[in-house]
């Protein structure tokens, strides 16, 4: 065939694979060879399903062949955090315990919902342990790498996610969010990630964190292969509680609609503290760019994060309270040390943390009766080094871990959607977040992409590799 | 009598959940507990109407 695949999009795949200048085996082995090339590096993928692979690519080339219809993903490679179940994987959600479950049985709905549009599983992620993380770190398989710097975090919990992806090893991956694990490592490793609304997309035959707050995404290099993804998932599903029975809202035909009648804001107050300059610079860019001069408090937005961390510690506790009891040297200590202490909250002050959560869900929503749109940063600086402990913010320091994640932890508390967009400084990335009302993904979307056209918002090409 | 004044509180539920903590671990799950705490005072301090519902089956 004539097209070579390394360098493009999701799209440009899937075309030429329909237009047979290009055979999904031939992406697939492109796919596999990026990462036998580059994941010693990276250190991204934790199994590579190669044989699986190349049997779907060889069945969507035979469709091809027989003139049946393909989907709009036909042969495009994807991976998925090791949280989403497998069929013949044991789901081991980044840990050491779970590798003794027996393999799943079957396929994370996301995963199934993709292959019905055509695309091609090469494997599973690396990610924080039980997804209770935002490094990218993790002490059973080791960090997976940024692909810009490899001495630098990827981000977590999906560190892999965005590993792979920013590292152009797969145009697309799937991830989880529970407090920002899907917008962190897109800041980090310079690429786009989508967290939906809370409830949009199927969590079903995914190993859960935090069952209030668990989302699942697409991580892509470009808005058009985001949204493509994002609408091949959406739909009920009666297998997971949370998940909307609203109807498919398709948003690619939508995403040309740019900016016009869009009331957007600058998130201020706790948005415009703890960060340090290029988060400023990233946040002022996608401003300048939007035309954005309202700016907005979100109220109560410290105490938002700190009933986000109180939820989180506790149902996470919660789902892990009896491999606390019978496997606790088999956790990272660190994160085991979290999860007992989390055990230890008293239970009223979680109560009155979910009825924060009401109360705050009914101001925030207000918010949007003046506009559309919010902007704010994705994470307060850069990818740190792998391993560093503290960072200074506003003369203070604090500790890296915990705080990586506190411009993301008040948004996805309350499920709004939010797509995270690129800003491709120098050095390195870093992300900001286009944040809409609930439902309104088409919104952050269209956002986004306008942003990209303008040139502003851009995952650039891996420069660690 | 407790070095720390979380530690009897520690003790007491790690007995009552039956969940290990080992002395090596005790000062990281202080730490940590601590920050819980601190944090869910933060949304305790908060005066909400007693008719508010909490928010855990939640819908966007």
């Amino acid at each position: 065939m004539t097209v070579k695949s390394d360098g493009l999009s999701a799209q440009q795949i899937a075309q030429a694979i329909t237009d047979r200048k290009l055979s999904a085996f031939e992406a697939t082995e492109a796919a596999l060879a990026r990462i036998a090339a580059h994941d010693g590096v990276l250190n991204s993928f934790t199994d590579v399903t190669a044989d699986r692979a190349r049997t779907t690519a060889r069945a969507i080339d035979a469709k091809i062949a027989a003139g049946e219809s393909v989907g709009p993903l036909a042969g495009v490679p994807f991976a998925v955090k090791n949280l989403f179940d497998v069929k013949g994987l044991s789901t081991r959600a980044g840990s050491k315990i779970n590798r003794d479950l027996a393999p799943a049985s079957r396929d994370a709905t996301l995963i199934e919902r993709m292959e019905a549009a055509g695309a091609v599983l090469v494997g599973a992620l690396n990610m924080g342990e039980y997804a209770y993380d935002f490094t990218g770190e993790n002490v059973h398989d080791g960090p997976s790498r940024n692909p810009h710097d490899p001495t630098r975090m990827s981000g977590g919990s999906s560190g892999g996610s965005g590993s792979a992806v920013g590292g152009a090893l797969v145009p697309i991956a799937l991830g989880s969010d529970t407090n920002g694990s899907i917008r962190v490592p897109s800041s980090f490793c310079g690429i786009f990630g989508l967290k939906p609304t809370y409830g949009r997309l199927s969590r079903a035959r995914s190993f859960p964190f935090v069952a209030s707050f668990d989302h699942l995404g697409p991580f892509a290099r470009n808005v058009g292969d985001l949204a493509l993804a994002y609408d091949a998932m959406q739909g009920p599903d009666a297998a997971d509680a949370a998940c909307t029975t609203r109807p498919v809202e398709p948003v690619t035909p939508l995403l040309a609609e740019g900016l016009s009648g869009l009331r957007i804001a600058i998130a201020g107050g706790y948005f415009q503290k703890n960060v340090l300059p290029e988060a400023v610079e990233a946040v002022a860019r996608v401003a300048r760019a939007l035309d954005a001069t309202q700016t907005i408090e979100i109220p109560e937005a410290a105490r938002a994060r700190a009933a986000a961390y109180v939820i989180s510690t506790t149902e996470g506790a919660s789902l892990h309270l009896d491999r606390l009891r019978k496997r606790p040297n088999d956790f990272d200590p660190a994160v085991r040390d979290r999860l007992i202490a989390g055990a230890m909250v008293p239970a009223p002050l979680v109560d009155r943390a979910q009825k924060f959560r009401r109360w705050y869900r009914a101001k925030v929503l207000e918010l949007f009766k003046s506009a559309d749109v919010i902007i704010a940063p994705a994470t307060p600086c850069i990818a740190p080094k792998l391993g560093q402990a503290t960072f200074v913010l506003d003369g203070v320091e604090l500790p890296v871990r915990a705080n990586i994640g506190i411009h993301t932890q008040p948004i996805s508390f309350i499920g709004l959607p939010v797509v995270a967009v690129p800003v491709p400084l120098e050095p390195m990335p870093i992300g900001v977040q286009i944040i809409a009302a609930p439902w309104r993904e088409d919104i952050a979307l269209r956002v986004a992409h306008a942003l990209e056209r303008m040139g502003v918002a851009a995952a650039p090409a891996p420069r660690g590799l | 009598m407790a070095a720390e004044p979380l530690d009897d509180y520690i003790d007491a539920v790690a007995k009552a959940l039956a969940l290990p903590v080992e002395e090596a671990w005790r000062p990281a799950v202080r730490a940590n507990l601590e920050v819980s705490l601190r944090l869910a005072r933060l949304v305790d301090e908060f005066p909400l109407p007693d008719e508010t519902e909490p928010a855990s089956i939640y819908s966007a």
